[in-house]
């Protein structure tokens, strides 16, 4: 008779995520799963600030939180500067011990009311990783114009009117402004490809000196998509030529990610959001979709993109 | 041992004492002294700490922020517009109680521009939650830091410490002055040991979102803990005098007020001229002293009460003024008094904004002007030929 044994039930390790599920961030949203690929890739032995934004919110109502790691949040404009107190901290009581410090903001926080702490961050040398998730409008708020808000886009605050096609400036060069400090390592990224992102989160996080990522994360809400579609709108803005990927050490570009198989005309990265709709409707909107495709060209030319 | 120093040096010695890890500060007219004192500290290893040169005053109070949450003991020093600069991190310091000091070099806010004394910058912020403590002279300001932080890190407190000083009239003047023994500091003083910090071994998370239903507690424990800060800065102060042997005061001091029928109120280093213009006057048989407020938040209510039960008058000599509602020194004191059974008659004179000099015969003529006549609001020395003389 054979012996009966108890069946062994191989329960598949719970490798729950450094920022947790069950926050409030909406269905699909970009940044939550940026911030979870960082936190995940850069490991618990981090201290992380952010800035005032969808992240803080959604994150840590009281007396709630999603956060696995040490965290704390104080302003809006701050995050980088905070990082900074942290780091100095740190090293003046004598707890360095490879603590990663990690500094995190929206494209507003940090493009635009952040970048005079974060460029005074960069200039004084801290050992931060200083993370921007880029969704490119203040969608705290209602999805109004940051500096990072792409030309043509629909916002509450730039809208598409009658005498207008939504935001008339194009997106300001935040990397490059950031590489300009001369730090050892700033590279762009994006939700669409995680490896990468990771990847470039764990050579951030490996040099000494203060390092950027400039993360792409799409929003469903502010752009008005499906929510499934994030990872392929993450992916088209960067096969399009409008989101290039790329790294920077010492202020000069060391590597690209090459588009020459999968390069696409911009229409079809901005035909599926809402944020783009006006362009498609009249014979003026054409004469924008032109100038468009001449700013993912001069991306192309300027970054070797093909 | 005693020393030739400047207002400003004496600041920057006591700080060093009190072991700092982190220092962070912008330079500005007139706190740049302090600065740059404690930047050669660092630099010739008599203070082992990191020396954050910022981008801004909002920038140095996110860095002591950051290094007060990571259980770092922290400190930064400004003053007009980069307190007003710094006002949105102020007010979030004292929401997150991180006990950091800051020293205020007072000075007037523009327009117009004006680098010289007044108290209208440490106005701004006397909602924010911060204790504000004001000096009288470099001997006090030697001896205050380490009860600043003492006070701020006190774990039933928990709450950043603004320490005031004039402008030039203490940052560039130079005192005879005490020194502190490193020993004596460090047994006075320990080290800053939060039991919340960030800790990655401990992860917790600071400076969540409240909702309505918890913001108005995190309030309500702040206006709590001003009420108890007034017997943890009493207790402190005499915890300093028995090690010390030196006293300013707890959050009030008096001068020859015990049998006063008048009694002027003021903050600061006005508080020396006025210790003068009393002897002279007592010396005509004016029946006359002093209340000096060293604690302006928390405001001491009870104890001015208490010092002031036989006074006929108060004669308040105040450095700022709220545009719209009057003298602010005044308009606490009169507060103070609503509703008492004993309440003296109160007069209010604005004097020294901006750094106009403030003589002794401006302040008698100030008080025989008032003297048992209640006057408010009173701008002393205006060119009336300038203002054209309205009020």
């Amino acid at each position: 008779m054979a012996e009966t044994t108890k069946a062994k039930k191989e329960k598949a390790p719970v490798t729950e995520s450094l920022l947790t599920s069950g926050h409030r961030a909406c269905a699909g949203c970009g940044e939550s799963l940026g911030a979870k690929l960082v936190m995940d890739a850069a490991g618990p032995n981090i201290i992380v600030a952010t800035s005032t934004g969808c992240l803080e919110v959604f994150s840590t109502p009281y007396p709630e939180s999603a956060w696995r790691v040490p965290w704390i949040h104080s302003l809006f404009e701050n995050s980088s500067a905070v990082a900074a107190g942290i780091e100095a901290g740190l090293k003046a009581m004598g707890k360095w011990n490879g603590v990663k410090v990690i500094a995190q903001g929206g494209d507003g926080g940090t493009a635009d009311i952040g970048i005079g702490c974060l460029s005074g961050m960069l200039e004084r040398g801290h050992e931060v990783l200083y993370v921007c998730y880029d969704n490119e409008a203040y969608m705290n708020t209602g999805v109004q114009r940051s500096g990072l808000t792409p030309f043509d886009a629909h916002t509450t605050t730039s809208p598409s009117g009658r005498i207008s096609f939504g935001n008339q400036r194009p997106k300001k060069n935040l990397v490059e402004i950031v590489a300009a400090h001369n730090i050892p390592y700033a590279a762009t990224a994006t939700v669409g490809y995680p490896a990468d992102l990771q990847r470039k989160v764990k050579k951030a996080l490996s040099i000494a000196g203060p390092t950027f990522l400039h993360v792409h994360v799409p929003c469903p809400l502010g752009w008005a998509y499906k929510s499934e579609q994030t990872i392929e709108i993450g992916r088209l803005a960067v096969e399009t030529g409008l989101f290039p990927i790329f790294e920077m050490e010492w202020g000069k570009i060391t590597r690209v990610r090459k588009i020459t198989k999968e390069r696409k005309p911009i229409e079809e990265y901005l035909k599926l959001q809402g944020r783009f709709r006006h362009l498609f409707v009249s014979e003026e909107g054409k004469k924008e979709l032109a100038k468009i495709q001449a700013i993912a060209d001069a991306n192309i030319a300027k970054y070797g993109l093909v | 041992m005693r020393k030739l120093i400047e207002g400003s040096m004496a600041v920057a010695e006591s700080i060093r004492l009190c072991r700092p890890h982190v220092v962070a500060a912008y330079p500005i007219t007139p706190q740049t002294h302090i600065v740059e004192n404690l930047s050669q500290m660092v630099a010739d290893g008599d203070l082992k700490a990191e020396f954050i040169n910022v981008e801004s005053e909002f920038g140095a109070a996110s860095v002591v922020l950051g290094a007060c949450a990571v259980g770092a003991r922290a400190y930064s020093t400004t003053t007009a517009q980069g307190l007003l600069l710094m006002a949105e991190v102020l007010y979030n310091l004292a929401g997150m109680r991180l006990p950091v000091v800051i020293t205020c070099a007072n000075r007037a806010v523009s327009a117009p521009i004006n680098i010289w004394n007044d108290h209208s910058d440490a106005m701004v912020i006397r909602d924010s939650g911060m204790i504000m403590l004001f000096a009288e002279d470099s001997q006090e300001l030697m001896d205050i830091h380490p009860q600043a932080y003492k006070i701020g890190e006190n774990p039933e407190i928990m709450l950043p410490v603004m320490v005031n000083m004039d402008g030039f009239i203490l940052t560039h003047a130079f005192e005879s002055v005490e020194l502190l023994d490193q020993k004596a500091v460090d047994d006075f003083l320990p080290p800053y040991n939060p039991e919340i910090k960030l800790d990655p071994a401990k992860p917790i998370t600071m400076g969540t979102l409240a909702e309505p239903r918890w913001y108005m507690e995190t309030r309500y424990k702040i206006a709590e803990t001003l009420d108890d800060a007034i017997p943890a800065i009493k207790k402190t102060a005499e915890e300093f005098k028995a090690k010390f042997g030196r006293w300013y005061g707890d959050l009030i001091d008096t001068y020859r007020l015990d049998d006063a029928k008048y009694a002027f109120v003021a903050m600061g280093s006005l508080i020396g001229t006025l210790k003068d213009v009393v002897d002279d006057l007592r010396a005509k048989g004016e029946k006359v002293g002093i209340l000096k407020i060293r604690s302006f938040r928390p405001f001491p209510y009870a104890m001015i009460r208490d010092v002031c039960r036989d006074v006929k008058q108060l004669i308040v000599f105040d450095k700022s003024y709220s545009y719209g509602w009057g003298s602010i020194l005044q308009n606490e004191l009169r507060n103070c008094f609503y509703g008492q059974k004993h309440t003296p008659l109160i007069s209010g004179f604005v004097v020294g904004l901006g750094g106009r000099d403030i003589p002794p015969k401006s302040l008698i003529s100030a008080y025989n002007m008032t003297k048992d006549k209640e006057m408010l609001n009173e701008f002393v020395d205006i060119n009336h030929e300038l203002v054209g003389g309205r009020r």
